[in-house]
């Protein structure tokens, strides 16, 4: 499973890294988000994933009988998570602003007429 | 003496709210600031004749150790006074000179920076504040130069004096700090102590290098001279003060307080007598193709300066003394003329020698003070400059080498060049007839010619009775400069010996040579064929190289295009990880302690890659959206199978909310529009492919090596012990690491704000576009 996990990331990778490379900001922000999930699953796959036995202690003892997962990477993505999400919102809505401004999602139409000069 | 850099410096902001005033009247308080710091320092003349040193101690950051240390000896006593005293002469010329010019409250805001910043190098006893207030002069004479700013080619000489004496400084503060480590102090009158250790030192050489084009690139040497010409675009009253007492001869006195630090060995006498002798022969020869009289001055000055460098790397007693009498001898012969020159330009509004004559019928006593300069720097007997070049050749013709013959013909030659490039600037503008157009000129206000008329005949007074100054500064300034006691005694009449003989002949050829080297345009004309070789042309072009260079760099790195900067970014973060991950050789994979895959876990694989390529490929935003919650969904079942609840459930809920909140805001976009060419995409998926292959390569490689597990078994054993829960990551999130989730939820409410606030905010109609 490992394997396939590293597969699914690396695509992941080079997906969000395609879609930040082109000219439409809706794509560039559809990229930073595959990217974060890329992130996520690496982080997730290092810290050794094991099936079926949750990092929650049994309702009858203080602490673990047996094997668990690791909980630090698990904490790890979640705040990474909520941060990303954090992160999309504004964005979204900022997209929203600048749409509604300059009436395009193309990049270019950003930059100021002085600077097209170059 | 703080109180006395200081002072130039509070006067000068206090230019920026009372500049008005002083363009008024009241503009007569300003030559009473450098005439108060004249008399500051005339008063300190008797104690330092008597070999006291005043020093002054006050922290300025102490951790660094860079201090206010002022120090006040000999060498710095003379350049005291000069900076001040010429100061004077040149605030009180000044004041009359630019009277009703609009800027005149900023040029005497520069000029009080200026003098601070020159009072500043000469009496810092610290290096690293002696380098700061060296970089002050610099900027402040950009300023200067660069004052007349509507003319480009004044700009332009502005520019060049600040990037060659700019570039010189950041030469010297790399020596400065290499010395300053070596010897283990930063404090001036320490270093004296260390002069064995740094002479011997491996670095030494290194050091020197580094210092000398701090100095020579201030003090015009060749082949950096060729901003000072340059420099004579900026009003004449600057010209007069920067190249005659201060800016120029700030380089002369580096070199001078460093002899007894670093100098002595055979490497520094033999640098600067190569570079200061050829430059003061070629200057003298340079100044005699000029019409131009500020011309003529500048390489004169600059065969002064090299005539100083030459009597430095001579490395004598004699030659020390002759310095430091020379430098005074200079300073008042070269500031008349130089204030003579603006009268000149001033009443008749040209420059040209070949326009010029008569004009001592129109202007006797500026005649009178052009004569006394002249001869002063021709030498001429019972003159200060006849002292001078008295003390020059002796120490020429003492040298303790068999070069003492050649050196001192080099010196005649040079002198012969001054004293023909003396009376070309002093006596050929005021003889012969004068020219109809010039019957109208009259004499400008008395501020104006009675300071040059003080200098010149200060330079007779020390001529006769030189013992005033031998004894009270140039003693203690030779002393300061050599680093240890010597006798010394200025005399007017030395007797009748080679040393006079060469004089007189040197008088008298310069006065053959003036007479039979008539200024012309044709001259000039024949010397500008030598340009293309010029250091000047050399460097320029250089600059200009440099220049295209960084706009092509910068146009390259810099072309407003984001995904430009992006493609560069990953491209070097790929080059960078792909050359650590090749040197860690080959990427091994453990089998054995892989997880078992089942069918459905490759089934979600499916769907993923699906989803993804479906995002890469589509035009409909609605779709790349849909596709990326698809990835999101697929990720939460993957943490399920994984043991990942919380994970689960925290993907599931901020998947949906981000999907809700993308098709809700952005549902009425138009689809995706095919910007790019068939070329760009090929390029990109190459790049965005390579990162994802290194990326998973890394994660392979970690897969290799063994897991640390110390932290995760902390957190599992004491979730409950110590926190009382039992699901250990909400427990580590919010207990053991609830600081970092308390500030997540700050960002996450400011986030909220944001959006709430975006949303709210209406669109005024003049807003868009």
């Amino acid at each position: 499973m490992e394997l396939l996990l590293v597969l699914i990331l690396g695509l992941l990778y080079a997906a969000g890294v395609y879609l930040i490379l082109r000219r439409s900001m809706v794509k560039l922000l559809l990229g930073i988000m595959l990217l974060g999930n890329g992130a996520n699953i690496l982080i997730f796959v290092l810290g050794k994933i094991t099936k079926g036995s949750p990092p929650v202690i049994n309702e009858a003892y203080k602490v673990f009988q047996e094997i668990y997962a690791d909980p630090i990477p698990q904490a790890l993505i979640l705040t990474a998570i909520v941060i990303s999400f954090g992160l999309t919102s504004f964005a979204i809505v900022l997209l929203k602003r600048v749409y509604a401004l300059v009436d395009s999602d193309d990049l270019d139409d950003l930059n100021t007429p002085e600077e097209e000069d170059i | 003496m703080l109180f006395t850099v200081l002072t130039g410096l509070i006067t000068s902001s206090l230019l920026v709210p009372f500049g008005k005033l002083m363009k008024t009247k009241w503009s007569v308080l300003l030559p009473f600031i450098p005439v108060i710091l004249f008399l500051f320092y005339l008063w300190h003349v008797p104690v330092v004749a008597n070999g006291t040193n005043v020093i002054q101690h006050l922290a300025w950051v102490p951790s660094l150790g860079v201090n206010f240390d002022f120090r006040l000896d000999g060498l710095s006593l003379l350049f005291a006074l000069l900076i001040t005293g010429i100061g004077t002469a040149i605030f009180f010329y000044g004041r009359s000179y630019l009277k009703g010019h609009i800027y005149f409250d900023r040029f005497f805001a520069y000029l009080l920076l200026f003098m601070s910043a020159m009072l500043g190098v000469v009496l810092s006893n610290n290096i690293l504040t002696l380098f700061v207030f060296w970089e002050l002069t610099s900027i402040s004479s950009f300023f200067l130069i660069g004052f007349n700013n509507d003319s480009k080619e004044s700009r332009n000489s502005a520019l060049t004096a600040l990037s060659i004496t700019g570039l010189g400084g950041f030469f010297l503060l790399a020596g400065l700090v290499l010395a300053g480590n070596i010897a283990g102090t930063f404090i001036i009158s320490e270093l004296f102590a260390q002069h064995d250790k740094l002479v011997n030192h491996s670095l030494y050489p290194l050091i020197i290098g580094l210092v000398f084009i701090g100095a020579f690139t201030k003090s015009a040497q060749f082949p950096f001279h060729f901003w000072l010409p340059g420099a004579m675009k900026a009003p004449t009253p600057v010209s007069a003060y920067l190249h005659s007492a201060t800016m120029v001869k700030a380089g002369i006195y580096l070199l001078a307080r460093f002899t007894p630090i670093l100098g002595n060995t055979e490497l520094w006498n033999t640098t600067l007598l190569i570079v200061g002798g050829f430059t003061m022969v070629f200057a003298a020869i340079h100044a005699l193709f000029r019409t131009d009289l500020k011309s003529i001055l500048a390489y004169s000055t600059i065969s002064a300066l090299g005539i100083l460098t030459f009597l430095l790397g001579l490395g004598t007693t004699e030659a020390f003394i002759a310095a430091s009498v020379f430098i005074l001898v200079h300073a008042l012969y070269k500031a008349t003329l130089f204030m003579v020159t603006g009268i000149i330009d001033h009443e008749t509004h040209t420059r040209d020698l070949t326009k010029l004559g008569g004009l001592r019928k129109v202007l006797m006593p500026v005649f009178i003070a052009a004569v006394l300069a002249a001869l002063s720097s021709a030498g001429l007997p019972s003159t200060f400059g006849f002292i001078g070049k008295d003390l020059i050749y002796e120490a020429t013709l003492h040298y303790h080498h068999n070069w003492a013959i050649w050196l001192t013909a080099l010196a005649v030659i040079t002198n012969i060049g001054l004293v023909a490039a003396g009376f070309m600037a002093g006596i050929k503008p005021f003889t012969g007839k004068l020219p109809q157009a010039f019957e109208q000129v009259h004499l400008p206000y008395k501020s104006m010619w009675i300071p040059p008329l003080i200098l010149a005949v200060l330079g007779l007074v020390f001529g006769i009775f030189p013992g005033i100054t031998g004894d009270y500064f140039n003693h203690q300034t030779a002393i300061a400069i050599a680093g240890e006691n010597l006798e010394m005694e200025l005399k007017m009449w030395h007797g009748f010996n080679t040393v006079f003989i060469l004089s007189l002949a040197t008088l008298a050829t310069g006065t053959i040579v003036y007479f039979l080297n008539k200024p012309s345009e044709a001259k000039l004309r024949a010397i500008e064929q030598f340009n293309h070789i010029s250091p000047q042309y050399i460097i320029t072009k250089i600059g200009a190289g440099i220049k295209q260079m960084s706009a092509w760099y910068t146009n390259v790195f810099h072309n407003g295009y984001l995904r430009s900067y992006h493609i560069k970014i990953i491209l070097f973060a790929e080059l960078l990880l792909g050359y650590k991950l090749w040197l860690g050789g080959p990427v091994r994979i453990d089998y054995a302690n892989l997880t078992p895959l089942s069918w459905y876990e490759f089934g979600i694989a499916a769907i993923l890659l699906g989803a993804m390529y479906l995002i890469v490929t589509t035009r409909s935003r609605l779709t790349a959206v849909v596709s990326t919650s698809v990835i999101g969904y697929c990720i939460c079942l993957m943490f399920v199978f994984y043991s990942a609840p919380d994970l689960a459930m925290t993907q599931f809920t901020i998947d949906t909310l981000t999907t809700v909140l993308f098709v809700l805001v952005l549902y009425k976009l138009p689809p995706f529009i095919n910007f790019t060419s068939r070329g760009v995409p090929i390029r990109d998926a190459i790049v965005a492919l390579g990162f994802g292959i290194i990326i998973s390569l890394i994660a392979l490689r970690v897969l290799y090596e063994p897991n640390s597990t110390a932290i995760s078994d902390f957190y599992g054993e004491n979730a409950y012990l110590l926190a009382k829960g039992k699901n250990v990551v909400n427990v580590i999130l919010v207990d053991f690491r609830g600081m970092d989730t308390m500030f997540e939820t700050v960002v996450l409410s400011i986030a909220a704000l944001g959006v709430y606030s975006l949303i709210k905010l209406r669109l005024k109609s003049s807003e868009k576009e």
